[in-house]
């Protein structure tokens, strides 16, 4: 009724081209929450990172210049990626899946070695973190599998999952990067859950995660001190945060406003791990809410509109990806608050970090793509059906 | 309705699909997810208000940093036996510059010496046009400074938080308290003695306490000062000390210096010649020599030593000072501090028993006191028979004025050993003026027995009415002591020009609770004196001013004397008396 009326046919509800027929079929709220986390993450990494460029001895812009070059760039992936089929991805991610895996190996063998780990390769100038790359695509392989495979050989589907983590895992650790072993590791698991393996290999699995995190709080004396300082204040360096606390609560509600906050010239991960404590110690505890709450949006609304997912392909692999954007964003807020222990994660788009933002770019622009309203994708119930019913009325 | 996108043709878009697997428990597992996420974002909500609105701002999140409680200076005070502080640690900013970020060195350093005129322009631009990118321009700054370098608004200043321990009382607890350096580490005194105990993790924040009493220093203090001016001394030793318990309330060497300008003291006025220096001391050893021969009981008040000529003792000729030339009792031989008579005393009792009653005194040993800087007193080796004479006098033998102090409030509290001591409540008797009504309760080992112990403060007390010591008495104090002169030893034998002038008191006499000594390094004699620079001339009226000041502090009563003596009364057995009585 709407279009019909309308004179202009772009973006009407006739509107056909591709663009049109994207725009009516993505989750608009979704999109929007995420550009603005970009957006957001831009804002900070201004206010954030001169401090820290200074202390580089970089030009104090250096930062920002970098995050705004990815800024449109990261835009632009997440509306292009979102245009795609389901197929269309699942094509691209196992392909992007074999390259990065490639990339990994490479940077194993020959990476360059920053604060004690091999995690970068260098590309033509450009430094890349291809285990970034490997997180979206393994959760979209992992998902075509179990959802490819039929039902009396969906053991074997695990299995083969369960083969392709432990490579990833094996290769990640080799950096190392634990957090990074951590996160596929997660998504992996949540996607299994999701499929429905029996409840016995649900506890099974948890039960190794315990005995993973025991033996490595046993036996690797860094995870053992960042548990240690966790728990007992007076255990270490607990520096970065502390200072992350003070600067929350010396923001207050509203902040003590643009560019006057403290924290940051301190801080040394100030425009990357630590970025959520500077947001609320400039824009105060409103601008750390909204964060919070456009998360919360995605991840929500995301995993509410998959319960009337019938395709399960699209169904786990929209929900590896929406666990990771979601896991990752919990995990970095967390330890801001110091409600988890320290650990190296970056916040999905709003962290500075350019192979981060580029494949969180990817990754959520085929969660859009995944998810755009397809004929038949939905079960007729609940306020979906009410709002299929409305549209048929119409 | 084409605005329906189909689904991609790869996978199966019919909604009852049997192939797939993940129908019932699928969408209750979604929703499980979905919970949890919900549950995560609402508790990193709350968790936010609660960090940022609701924490109160004064609650620090951790115990160490950040703050100035005690504790977090990474060293305990010091402090007095009343809680006066001797020395604390306090956070004070230092200045620096990034010269790399300073945009105009010459301006900036104009600038920084009109506000801290102590710097040096030339030096200043040294360090502002350096390539480096730290340089200290002045470490601990007052607030005040700091305000006032903030206030110049120069970039590529900064400030850094430093500790630095600073001492109130300055140069009057130096040789005790002692100082630290630059990084805090304890260099002298109880700083250096106690450093662990200071630093020490588990008692961060409990402060030392001392013996000292701040009130009863700052008067020995400056009566050591003025004596030393008067009397144009190289120097001073003085000690109050509480007989009964050995706890030192005040102990001075002078010349002193401030710890907080340690780095501006010469050797000569960081050297404690209270429990570092050894000296001579002269008379003040007769004391020793009657108390040992009077707890033999080889003599008995009533003996006497013919003390008509002096006495050959090897090279050397041993006189009088106050020569009578006739023959003395031993009141007489102590009161005019009779060299010949105490040599002969020395022999009678003889060497060994000499030796070691000096011994069970503690004078053979350095001293126990907390700190330092003691040493190793020096005596006769081989002891011979003309040692034992001199040492019978006081010389041959060079102990440090502390170890004195306690031996002769050994010799007076009833006769039991105590040993000088810095900390408050280390020994048995913790309290000032704590009585200890019972011989057999005293801690010590006893030296000598409490009848010598009566007849030694009845001695005592003799000198200053009767003898060499009349100008320590102190009205209403009853004092009692015993003054020494002693030679300073030069190239070439003893130097009659160079005294150690002493004078050891103890108040009241009757029952003494505290024991006074001041010793004056080469003091010259006044018109006053008459030229006399003798212990009994100048160290004494110095102890006499210290009693009447610190008496009523230390709630000693004023006693009238005639009624609190008369069960002390000695008769001096005076063989002039007794001609007369012919």
């Amino acid at each position: 009724m709407i279009s019909s009326k309308k004179i202009d046919p772009m973006f009407g509800r006739t509107d056909v081209s591709l663009v049109g027929r994207w725009w009516w079929t993505v989750d608009r709220l979704s999109l929007g929450a995420l550009i603005l986390l970009i957006v957001i993450g831009a804002v900070l990494v201004m206010a954030a990172s001169p401090p820290v460029a200074l202390r580089l001895e970089l030009d104090p812009n250096h930062f920002i210049y970098r995050k705004l070059l990815l800024v449109i760039p990261a835009i632009v992936i997440v509306i292009f990626t979102s245009m795609l089929s389901p197929g269309v991805v699942r094509r691209i991610a196992t392909i992007g899946l074999a390259i990065s895996l490639v990339l990994l190996f490479w940077t194993v063998i020959g990476g360059t070695e920053v604060k004690g780990a091999r995690r970068w390769i260098s590309l033509g100038g450009l430094l890349l973190q291809p285990s970034e790359l490997v997180k979206p695509t393994l959760a979209i392989t992992a998902a075509a599998i179990l959802a490819g495979a039929p039902v009396r050989k969906s053991r074997w589907a695990h299995l083969i999952t369960a083969a392709l983590l432990a490579l990833v895992v094996g290769l990640l650790l080799m950096q190392p990067d634990f957090g990074m072993a951590m996160v596929v590791s997660g998504v992996w698991f949540v996607q299994l859950f999701v499929a429905g393996i029996s409840l016995y290999w649900d506890i099974g699995l948890l039960l190794c995660v315990g005995l993973v995190a025991l033996v490595s709080y046993l036996y690797l004396p860094h995870v053992a001190g960042r548990i240690d300082q966790f728990i007992d204040p007076a255990i270490g360096d607990r520096y970065q945060v502390d200072k992350a606390l003070e600067a929350l609560r010396v923001g207050g509600f509203l902040g003590r406003g643009p560019g006057e906050g403290q924290v940051k010239s301190v801080l040394p991960d100030a425009h990357s791990d630590f970025i959520f404590a500077v947001a609320g110690e400039e824009f105060g505890v409103l601008a750390g809410l909204i964060i919070v709450m456009l998360f919360a949006l995605v991840v929500v609304r995301g995993l509410w509109r998959l319960s009337s997912e019938k395709d399960s392909f699209v169904l786990l692999s929209a929900v590896g990806l929406l666990v990771q954007f979601g896991g990752q964003a919990v995990a970095n807020i967390g330890v801001n608050l110091h409600l988890l222990p320290t650990k190296g994660m970056t916040l999905p788009f709003i962290s500075y970090g350019g192979s981060s933002m580029l494949a969180m770019a990817i990754g959520m622009g085929m969660f859009l793509a995944l998810t755009k309203e397809r004929v038949g994708s939905r079960n007729l119930n609940g306020w979906s059906k009410l709002q299929h019913y409305g549209a048929m009325n119409q | 309705m084409r605005r329906i996108l189909i689904g991609t043709s790869a996978l199966p878009d019919s909604p009852d699909d049997s192939k797939s697997s993940y129908k019932g428990s699928s969408r209750s597992r979604l929703f499980t997810v979905l919970g949890l996420f919900i549950l995560c974002f609402a508790v990193l909500s709350a968790r936010l208000i609660d960090v940022s609105l609701l924490r109160d701002g004064g609650e620090p999140s951790i115990t160490r940093a950040g703050s100035d409680r005690p504790g977090a200076t990474g060293r305990a005070d010091i402090l007095d036996r009343n809680g006066v502080l001797l020395a604390t640690t306090l956070r004070t900013p230092s200045l620096y510059a990034n010269p790399r970020v300073l945009l105009d060195p010459e301006e900036a350093a104009k600038k920084l010496t009109t506000v801290l005129p102590d710097l040096s322009y030339n030096v200043l631009i040294q360090k502002l046009i350096s390539k480096r990118s730290f340089a200290w321009l002045k470490r601990g700054l007052t607030p005040l400074q700091q305000h006032q370098v903030n206030s110049l608004g120069i970039p590529g200043l900064g400030f850094l938080d430093e500790y630095r321990r600073i001492y109130p009382q300055a140069d009057l607890t130096s040789h005790i308290v002692g100082f630290c350096g630059i990084d805090n580490v304890g260099l002298s005194g109880i700083e250096s003695r106690y450093n662990a105990e200071l630093t020490a993790p588990d008692r961060l924040g409990q402060a030392i306490s001392l013996s000292l009493d701040i009130r009863v220093q700052n008067v020995l203090h400056n009566e050591l000062s003025e004596a030393v001016k008067t009397f144009q001394a190289v120097g001073a030793a003085g000690v109050v000390m509480d007989v009964e318990s050995g706890e030192i309330l005040a102990m001075v060497s002078l010349p002193d210096f401030d710890p907080n300008r340690f780095s501006e003291a010469n050797a000569e006025s960081r050297f404690n010649r209270a429990s570092l220096g050894i000296y001579e001391m002269g008379s003040t050893f007769k004391a020793f020599t009657v108390a040992a021969a009077l707890d033999t009981g080889i003599i008995n008040l009533k003996s006497r030593y013919d003390a008509t000529n002096p006495l050959r003792v090897a090279r050397y000729w041993i006189r009088d000072d106050h020569a009578k030339n006739r023959w003395l009792s031993v009141p007489e031989i102590f009161i005019y501090s009779s060299n010949i008579g105490a040599a002969k005393m020395a022999l009678d009792l003889g060497g060994d028993r000499q030796k070691a009653f000096l011994d069970k005194l503690g004078l053979l040993s350095p001293s126990t006191v907390e700190l330092p800087e003691v040493a190793k007193p020096m005596w006769p080796q081989p002891w011979r028979e003309d040692s034992t004479m001199t040492v019978g006098f006081g010389h041959g033998i060079a102990v440090s004025p502390i170890k004195i102090a306690a031996a002769i409030a050994s010799l007076v509290n009833g006769g039991y050993r105590i040993d000088e001591t810095l900390i408050r409540g280390k020994s048995v008797s913790a309290k000032p003026g704590d009585r200890v009504k019972s011989v057999s309760a005293k801690p010590g080992d006893r030296v000598v027995s409490a009848h010598t112990s009566k007849m030694m403060r009845a001695l005592l007390r003799l000198v200053v009415t009767d003898g060499t010591g009349s100008q320590a008495e102190a009205v209403g104090y009853s004092v009692g002591g015993k003054t020494g002169t002693a030679e300073k030893p030069g190239k070439r034998g003893y130097r009659r020009d160079a005294l150690i002038s002493s004078f050891v008191g103890v108040f009241p006499s009757v029952a003494p609770r505290f024991l006074v000594l001041a010793v004056l390094d080469e003091p010259k004699g006044t018109k006053a004196t008459h030229g006399f620079a003798g212990g009994g001339w100048t160290a004494a009226p110095t102890v006499s001013r210290v009693i009447s000041k610190i008496g009523p502090m230390l709630d000693v009563m004023p006693i009238r004397e005639k009624d609190a003596e008369s069960h002390m009364i000695l008769e001096i057995s005076s063989e002039e008396e007794n001609l007369e009585a012919f």
